[in-house]
This record gives structure tokens, sequence and C-alpha cells, in this order.
């Protein structure tokens, strides 16, 4: 587990929220349901707990979500703010097994790890956390929270299977290259 | 992209208050509004509220568009809430008061609509407190606060890198996509929904691997100029606290107080006039 908190990883952090923050409103909006659609944004934070570890993804998505909402929307839905600080806590936590600084993100081993871990960490924080916390917090009827949640896991899967295993890959290629030397005979 | 709402530099007493106290109070006023639903409660809190807003001297054409935005947004969600569970409010309240047949099963009751009121309410009553915090506090004294109510400076220094780049990164992501649309690349609804998301890639990956060369000449400069060496750091921004932010303080203290007695009073957090 990547648990340092160095200077590269506040530069992250902050940059990373950054991205997450601009990136609030570029969606793909599907369905009549709100507050659901095809969020860029969850390529970000899925791409830089990927790279940066468990406490660089859980504050770019707790901080990230809540001051994008404030920013953009003027009200802060802190129901789903704290699952994406689970996502990306989730997905970090095995950073060290995808090592992409490393070139380790070309082979299929890794990348079906990287899309199970996201997977099941999208699972916890859309079916679970933020249904429950719809639920405690505003009272909302169950199937209404659910369905969002549902819908809201399902976009978020498209969009961190396909963006965010590209830029991992592709990432880890540009990353390989500095370790590519080899020693000569 | 002109939406987004950004600190605005005036004088009235809510300026001047240090960011911690307004950090403080936000929160405060956050936790309670997501705990209780007593309908009483709510309502001076939206009063008090809207109070602060008026105080704070904020000009529609701040907030005008974020704030008919929210109003569409909920709206939205009030439908729903009914669309999926039209008898909510009668569960909840345990009576039910008939008002009009629509279709189908839903009928319209009064219970239903007084519980979509309150969440109506509920929203509310952190909105114009979320708009005024933004508006009325300098973000580097946002971050300097945050490690006065006790979070790592480490933290509070990310907090601060990401508001300085948010407006960086954003006329980053201008440039490319305005790139991107002279290559020919349909960038509106028109587009179909999988040309749309591989058009967003082609906007996401430059965005994000200059973004990572970015992390690079910072680190380094940070690196550079000692960045993290003793425990604990001084912030250029940071205001010692004065009488009028010891009274706001105590006032969100006492009337979180007031106001969880009130609700939890009868056992429910909803209030029942039924």
């Amino acid at each position: 587990m990547k648990m340092k908190f160095g200077i590269k990883e506040v530069v992250a952090t902050g940059i990373g929220t950054a991205l997450f923050i601009v990136l609030t409103n570029v969606q793909v909006p599907f369905g009549i349901v709100p507050n659901t659609a095809l969020q860029s944004r969850v390529a970000v934070i899925t791409f830089f707990a990927a790279v940066f570890g468990p406490v660089v993804g859980g504050i770019i998505g707790l901080v990230g979500h809540a001051l994008g909402d404030a920013l953009f929307y003027g009200g802060v839905w802190w129901s789903w703010v704290f699952p994406d600080a689970v996502f990306g806590i989730a997905v970090g936590l095995f950073a060290a097994k995808y090592a992409i600084k490393e070139g380790g993100f070309c082979t299929a081993k890794t990348i079906v790890l990287f899309n199970i871990v996201q997977i099941v960490g999208n699972a916890i924080a859309w079916i679970l956390v933020a249904p429950v916390l719809d639920i405690v917090i505003y009272a909302e009827p169950a199937n209404k929270v659910f369905m969002q949640g549902v819908l809201a896991f399902i976009g978020n899967i498209v969009v961190a299977g396909v963006l965010g295993t590209l830029l991992c890959f592709a990432y880890s290629k540009i990353g390989a290259k500095s370790s590519g030397l080899k020693k000569e005979d | 992209m002109a939406r987004i709402l950004t600190y605005a530099e005036k004088n009235t007493w809510i300026h001047r208050l240090c960011g911690v106290t307004k950090l403080t109070f936000f929160l405060g006023w956050s936790v309670i509004g997501m705990l209780t639903y007593d309908t009483r409660v709510l309502m001076t809190m939206l009063i008090i509220s809207l109070l602060i807003f008026k105080v704070s001297k904020t000009e529609w054409k701040q907030v005008g568009t974020v704030f008919k935005f929210i109003l569409l947004f909920l709206c939205l969600n009030l439908l729903t809430v009914f669309l999926f569970s039209p008898y909510e409010g009668v569960k909840i309240y345990g009576s039910r008061t008939e008002l009009v047949h629509l279709f189908g099963h839903y009928t319209l009751t009064i219970e239903q609509l007084f519980y979509e009121f309150n969440i109506m309410l509920k929203y509310f009553t952190v909105i114009p407190v979320v708009l005024m915090f933004i508006v009325t506090t300098n973000p580097s004294e946002f971050a300097a606060s945050l490690n006065r109510i006790g979070i790592s400076y480490y933290i509070g220094y990310s907090v601060a890198i990401a508001l300085r780049y948010v407006p960086d990164v954003q006329s980053d992501f201008i440039k490319i996509k305005h790139a991107q649309e002279a290559r020919g690349i349909e960038m509106s609804s028109k587009a179909k929904l999988m040309t749309r998301i591989r058009n967003m890639a082609s906007i996401i990956f430059p965005l994000i691997f200059s973004s990572m060369d970015r992390i690079d000449v910072v680190s380094n400069a940070m690196e550079l100029r000692g960045f993290g060496k003793h425990k604990k750091r001084t912030w250029y921004y940071s205001r010692p606290l004065k009488k009028n932010d010891y009274l706001t303080i105590a006032f969100v203290i006492c009337f979180a107080a007031i106001s969880l007695t009130i609700t939890f009073y009868d056992g429910s957090r909803f209030y029942n006039p039924f």
C-alpha cells in the first residue's frame, strides 16, 4: 500500500482536485432521472487514485466533489460526496499492485485486477453508501435512491472501465520509457 | 464556463469574519441541516440563511444562473420522488388525507405535499449559506482555516493548490476543447452517445497528461523551497479571531444544541402536524 503523503502527493491531490472540479459539468447525461450521467471527472479520480494511492484518491473525491458541487451548483449533497471518497480510497488501496509509474500496467492480469477493484469499489460506493446516506440524511424513498445509485454505478463503471483503463495504460507506457534502458551484454 | 461561482471582494461584516469562522459555521449549518427534518427548525434556518445572504450584499448577477439551475434540479428531484413513491409522506406521518386522484394509483395527499415541502426546505436552508461561503471567503484564507480547525497543513496546502489551479486547468481545458473542435470534433449534444464518449476522451487525455507534467514542475519547485521540513507552518492569510468571530461560533453551537433538542424531543426527526 502507498500510504506515504509527501510533496508529490500534496501537489497531485491539489491538481487532481482542480481537474475534478473543472470537469464537474463535463458530462453526458442519460435518461430523465436527475443527477445521473456519464461523468468525465470519474476518469480523473480513478486515474489519480490508481497512480498515487488511497489518500490522494480519497481527498480528491471528498474535497473535489464538495467544492465542485458548491462552485457549480451552490449546494453540497453530502450523501453523494462521501461515496466518491470511498471509491477513491478503494481504487487507491491497490495502487502498488498496478505499478503504473513503473510501467507495470501493460499486462492483462493488472488490467483485470484494476477493473475488478474498480467495479467492486463503485458497487460499494454507489449501490451501498450513496443510497443509504440518502435515506439516512434526506429520508428519500428507498426505491428512488437505489434506482439513482444503480444508474450512477453503471455510468461510473463505464467511464472508469473505458477511460480509466486507457489513461492508466497510456501513462504506464510513457512512464516505462524512463526505465527502458537495457544492460548491455 | 462563466457559470462558476467566485469570490468577490466586498466590505461587509461577513467578509471581515475569519475564514475559520465561516468554515465552522458552514460545516455546523450543514450538519444541522442533515440531521433535522423538523419543519419549524428548517423554517427558522431558512429565514436566518436568507438574512445572512441579505447582509453579505451578494448580488443576483453573482448567483442568479446557479440559482436557476438549482431550482430546475430541485423540481426534477421532487417530481422523481413523487413518481417513485407517491405515499412516502403517508408512511412517515401515519395518516392519509387525499386531495385529488391523479391517474393510475397516483393520488395526491396532503402528507406527501408536506413531506416534499420539507425536502425542498432542507435543500434551501443550506444553499444560501454555501453561496455566501463561496462568494465571501478568500480562497487562500480558506486553506489557512482548514489548518486552523486541526487538519494537517499538507492537506490544507493541497486544497490551496486546488483552488489556485482551478482557473489554470479551466483555461487549459478550454484551449484543448477549441483545438479539438478546430480539428472537426463535435462537442455539442448533436453527436451520438458513443461518439460523445470518444470525444470526451480526446479532451481528457491531453488535459490529464499535461497536468501530470505540471505536478512534476510544481512539486520540484516546492521541494527546492523546503516544503514540509517542519511540523508546522504559518499562513500569509491567517488572521486572529475577533469578537464577531467568537460570537458567530457561539451562535452556531447554541443554535445546533437548541434545534437538535427540538427535533429529537419527541423521539422522531419529523415534525408531525397531522
